[in-house]
């Protein structure tokens, strides 16, 4: 269960970033984070597990709170932190297998990482993984020569290796096309649900939030503008949000996307056949 | 839409002021020219250089044919050319190494005490020529294949430091960023978010700078450093032009298989 209170970041600029966001996620929900460009959101994220340090509140993690811990400690704390980027950050000229084992680098000793010498318990959780995500055969690949889709999956691989208690995930299908972003979004909500994990994701495709997020929190100019179930989120709220625009117009874009997909989709069955 | 009805049809790139000292500053490098050329037709002995084809074409003359027994003679120095080049090369990395991390600002420990230390032994150590490194070296240590490649090994430092380090500078934050948060210590955020990130970059740079330093130990011999250029230096003092050309032949084709090697590493690694 995570717990934020009263958490406020200005950056060096003077920009507030972040002003007094108070939330509280539990045990197994998905939490979606929309807003504009510039709202906070990867700020949001970035404070809870201190890539980014908040400049007055609260992380309450358990009953640990984050702000203010020394280095070392943060370090553990952060094991219990798994998180997913926006376009994968994995170490491009590592093994897939090298990338989903460095989630481990805060449970194994140096010499252990550097001689890539892990413990089998976690050799064997990395191929239980890699095959829950699908990529049990590319284990041995450079990630460089993996696609979008399938990074992406090392990611969460990668995120789960480190057993956390709570997920962050950044823009995760902002570099993906809209096929292969419904699959990573099912991907991340099954295996959510599979281990009752929570999660808070950024994300700025709306109605890819609404179809897959139990709870949507908006945030505008770095405080919490909205905060209920995707039903609930409306025009007259989105417009809270992220200001004017046509909600309507867009919704049916989205919709005639979805079926020029599905007639394109028809249209490669009956060429397969 | 503005009020403007009528747009202007003149442009120019430069401002009046930028075009005079555009002009100011050509004409300021015309004179300069024309004053070196006065200076140096002063100062030039005009016999000598209504001689230097005759000159030429006598030591031409007698560097033909090569003396190709002296072949033999020079395989021991050649060989230790190569082992200053290589030995130095490999110390210098191993010394460059550190000082990269500590000059590059994402990894420096301390960017208002260590930072400018390193950037201060990268620009020391590239602003002095290996022959002066030798010419001291061979002061100090005295002279022999010791001071070639301890000379080398600090001619190297600077080149490999600096290049490394801006590499450094270059990774992806995001990579980084991605192994501290899954807890990793400093030591093994370095390990996997950015030594696989350099490790191209590191033996382009390696490999390069042992070629350049095969062509720069051939004449350390010239100040006493072993090698080559000590045989090179005792048959231009004996005038002893048929082994000189030997030896030109021999640095010729070692520098083109040095640069061989290097160019095939490169391509292999990028």
């Amino acid at each position: 269960m995570l717990k934020l209170e009263g958490l406020s970041k200005t950056y060096k600029t003077g920009d507030p970033a972040l002003s007094d966001v108070t939330l509280s996620v539990p045990k197994g929900q998905i939490l979606g984070l929309i807003g504009p460009s510039g709202a906070g959101k990867s700020t949001l994220i970035r404070c809870i597990n201190r890539l980014v340090e908040p400049t007055s509140g609260k992380v309450m993690l358990g009953d640990v709170n984050l702000v203010g811990l020394s280095k070392a400690d943060l370090r553990r704390q952060r094991r219990r932190i798994g998180m997913i980027f926006q376009e994968y950050a994995l170490v491009e000229r590592l093994t897939v297998m090298e990338n989903v084992l460095s989630g481990r680098l805060g449970y194994v000793p140096f010499w252990r990482s550097f001689m890539r010498k892990y413990p089998a318990a976690d050799i064997q959780r990395a191929y239980q993984l890699l095959d829950r995500v699908g990529l049990l055969d590319k284990a041995d690949n450079r990630a460089d020569a993996l696609s979008g889709g399938q990074r992406q999956r090392v990611g969460i691989a990668r995120a789960l290796a480190q057993d956390p208690e709570l997920l962050l995930v950044d823009e995760p299908t902002a570099s993906l096309d809209p096929k292969t972003s419904r699959q990573i979004m099912r991907l991340l909500t099954e295996i959510c649900a599979e281990r009752g994990l929570p999660a808070i994701v950024n994300i700025h495709d709306v109605p890819l939030a609404q179809q897959f997020m139990q709870r949507i929190v908006g945030l505008r100019a770095g405080r919490v503008v909205f905060d209920g179930t995707p039903d609930q989120l409306t025009e007259s709220t989105l417009t809270t949000i992220y200001g004017e625009e046509d909600w309507h117009e867009m919704r049916r874009g989205d919709q005639e996307q979805q079926e020029a997909e599905a007639e394109a989709r028809d249209r490669m069955a009956a060429l397969a056949k | 839409m503005t009020e403007i009805t009528h747009y202007s049809q003149v442009w120019t790139h430069r401002t009046p002021r930028k075009r005079l000292l555009l002009w100011g500053g050509w004409l300021a490098l015309v004179a300069l020219f024309v004053w070196c050329w006065q200076l140096m037709n002063e100062n030039t002995i005009w016999f000598f250089v209504a001689d230097a084809p005759r000159q030429a074409a006598d030591i031409g003359g007698r560097m033909v044919p090569p003396r190709w027994e002296y072949f033999p003679e020079l395989m021991q120095p050649l060989w230790d050319t190569i082992n200053i080049a290589t030995l130095g090369t490999i110390g210098g990395v191993i010394m460059a190494v550190p000082v990269a991390f500590m000059a590059a600002r994402n990894t420096t420990p301390s960017a208002t005490i260590l930072r400018p230390i390193a950037l201060f032994i990268i620009v020391a150590s590239r602003s002095i020529n290996s022959l002066i490194w030798a010419l001291l070296l061979v002061a100090i240590i005295g002279p022999g294949l010791l001071a070639g490649i301890v000379a080398i090994a600090l001619r190297s430092i600077g080149f490999v430091g600096k290049l490394l380090y801006e590499a450094i500078e270059e990774t992806d934050a995001k990579q980084i960023e991605a192994i501290q948060a899954t807890g990793a210590s400093g030591a093994q955020v370095l390990n996997y978010g950015i030594v696989p990130q350099i490790m191209p970059a590191f033996w382009g740079i390696s490999v390069f700078r042992w070629d350049i330093n095969i062509r720069e130990s051939t004449i350390l011999g010239l100040v006493g450093a072993g090698g080559i250029g000590l045989k090179l230096q005792a048959s231009l003092n004996t005038l002893a032009w048929s082994q000189v050309s030997v030896i030109l032949l021999l640095i010729l084709a070692t520098v083109v298989l040095s640069e061989w090697v290097s160019a095939r590493v490169r391509h292999a690694i990028i």
